[in-house]
């Protein structure tokens, strides 16, 4: 690091230390800050709140959060169990499959270990997937297939390839290239190279993003009953729409406890791989 | 198995004993009956005569649904405008309640730990693993339909995500610095101010950014419970089937992700 020269020090001494601004350039400090500002008057002026609306609901918002008090689990408890015995269900089916798809696309998605024209079409699926919204899918899907799990089970399955392929690809770009080297010095065959090569660097990784995703699963799965692609969310929807909201309570405390216990779960796997 | 044999057949060396085999071939068979269960129990939900329709009901929904309906887009402007009202205050909301969150939580920096610190870690928990079309819905049942509920509900799905990648940066920060800050007698407020705050600006900046990224997806679908923003639009058109203004839509919709992405890339890739 260079310091200030003589004749800046001159006119810095006598002078009090001021705190050095975080974008240095000043043109681009205050033309952002004057556009930031032009552009929040300009959005803020067109929200059009109903304040009258808004008095009116804090009451029914106090008595939601009352209703996380005490949740109502038992007067519809064969709906919220159905819908959540489906949301489990299209997590697990659709997380193994997502995963078994996207490794193979995730290996033809890095640039180090394959040919052009499949890295291409690998990176077209992936970026294709990763565009897409789950429940703008899901609704392609329910429109196509028609209601059921088995539209949510296709959305989520696609949109783990689309995550777990990218992240996969990248991780074996950036792996250690003298291991598979002298894998592939032994003469070992392109299996045999991807499978002690390769497959050893990349394998923890793998399984703690695949954790992350089947969590990532379960959450999405809460959403796509909105759209009739099965699960928890349909039952929820109704929930609010009758303003039931101790039972609104009671599913959303479940999904809070089980993406919770996911996530410790996915703690120890990973700190147990890695 | 891998095993290393003589050619007498005796065993030299082998990776696992019996006993973590056995464990192994049974956590494998419990895996693969779980996922037959689970895909029995699919099967059985699906219609299978919709299933094996579907390629014709794809392309017919194809060929209706071009060429999209170009004209539409006059009445897009203002539902893109709103989208990224919503994406943008929503994150701005969500930075100014993240940060005491953030504060509160790092362990650092926590007033309290045992108090404190755990009410700052349930709000991050259940702030996160709810979905903001979830929150929507809850917001329109209180506070009605509309832009508004769309902002509050980004806002709130993203205190979680920001208060989380921020505690950790804190956590993270060079105690020297802020020793350093203590003993020039500085108060408790000065001592963030000068030693904490510059050190995680370039997170902060990150994450701002990165989530911003992140609401201008979920604000596009925000619309399809009536919150607002061109997932209104959207809603309405499947609900007339009108497919060409569908394709539309998804196009803006796909064009206002990636330039989202682009965006935030740049942006981060100018902050590091």
């Amino acid at each position: 690091m260079t310091g200030p020269s003589v004749s800046e020090l001159d006119t810095i001494i006598g002078n009090s230390w001021k705190k050095p601004a975080f974008i240095k350039r000043t043109w681009l400090r205050w033309g952002l800050l004057i556009g930031a500002l032009i552009y929040l008057v300009l959005a803020i002026n067109s929200v059009e709140v109903n304040w009258h609306r808004v008095w009116e609901g804090l009451d029914r918002g106090a008595r939601f959060v009352a209703a996380f008090a005490r949740p109502d689990f038992v007067t519809r408890w064969t709906d919220i169990s159905a819908g959540m015995l489906e949301s489990i269900i299209m997590t697990i089916a659709s997380s193994v499959v997502g995963i078994a798809i996207s490794i193979p696309i995730g290996l033809g998605a890095a640039r180090n270990i394959s040919p052009l024209p499949v890295y291409l079409v690998c990176r077209g699926i992936v970026a294709i997937s990763r565009a897409l919204q789950e429940i703008i899918v899901a609704i392609l899907l329910v429109a196509i297939f028609g209601f059921g799990p088995l539209a949510g089970f296709l959305t989520l399955s696609f949109a783990t390839i689309g995550f777990l392929s990218k992240l996969l690809a990248e991780d074996i770009e950036a792996m250690d290239k003298v291991q598979a080297e002298a894998i592939r010095a032994s003469g070992a065959r392109w299996w045999q190279w991807i499978n002690y090569g390769v497959q050893p660097q990349v394998m923890p990784r793998l399984i703690g993003l695949s954790m992350y995703r089947l969590d990532i699963n379960f959450r999405e799965s809460a959403i796509l009953g909105l759209v009739g692609a099965g699960g928890i969310g349909a039952t929820l929807n109704t929930a609010f729409d009758r303003y039931e909201y101790d039972t609104a309570a009671a599913i959303l405390i479940i999904i809070i406890v089980i993406v919770m216990g996911l996530e410790y779960l996915s703690g120890i796997i990973r700190a147990r791989v890695q | 198995m891998v095993s290393i044999k003589r050619s007498d057949g005796s065993q030299v060396w082998r990776k696992r004993t019996t006993g973590q085999s056995m464990v192994r071939w049974f956590g494998w068979l419990v895996g693969v009956a779980v996922f037959v269960w689970a895909w029995n129990f699919i099967s059985e939900a699906t219609t299978w005569f919709f299933v094996w329709d579907a390629p014709r009901i794809a392309g017919d929904i194809f060929s209706r649904a071009t060429p999209p309906r170009w004209s539409y887009m006059e009445k897009l402007w203002e539902p893109i405008w709103d989208t990224l009202n919503i994406a943008t205050l929503g994150t701005i909301f969500a930075l100014f309640m993240a940060i005491p969150v953030a504060f509160m939580a790092a362990r650092n920096t926590t007033p309290s730990r045992w108090i404190v610190r755990p009410i700052a870690l349930l709000i991050i928990v259940s702030t996160r693993s709810i979905n903001s079309l979830i929150w929507a819905l809850l917001l329109i049942a209180i506070i009605g339909p509309g832009v508004f509920a769309g902002i509050v509900a980004i806002s709130i799905r993203s205190i979680g995500f920001c208060a989380k990648l921020l505690y950790e940066a804190i956590e993270e920060i060079n105690e020297v610095q802020v020793e350093a800050i203590t003993a020039t007698g500085a108060s408790k407020l000065q001592t963030m101010a000068y030693g904490i705050v510059p050190q995680i600006m370039p997170a902060f900046a990150g994450i701002a950014v990165f989530r911003w990224d992140i609401n201008i997806r979920e604000s596009t679908v925000l619309g399809l419970v009536g919150a607002g923003g061109i997932g209104l639009q959207l809603s309405s058109s499947l609900n007339v089937l009108a497919w060409p203004q569908v394709t539309l839509i998804l196009l803006v919709i796909l064009l206002a992700v990636v330039i989202g992405e682009w965006v935030s890339a740049k942006v981060r890739g100018a902050i590091i």
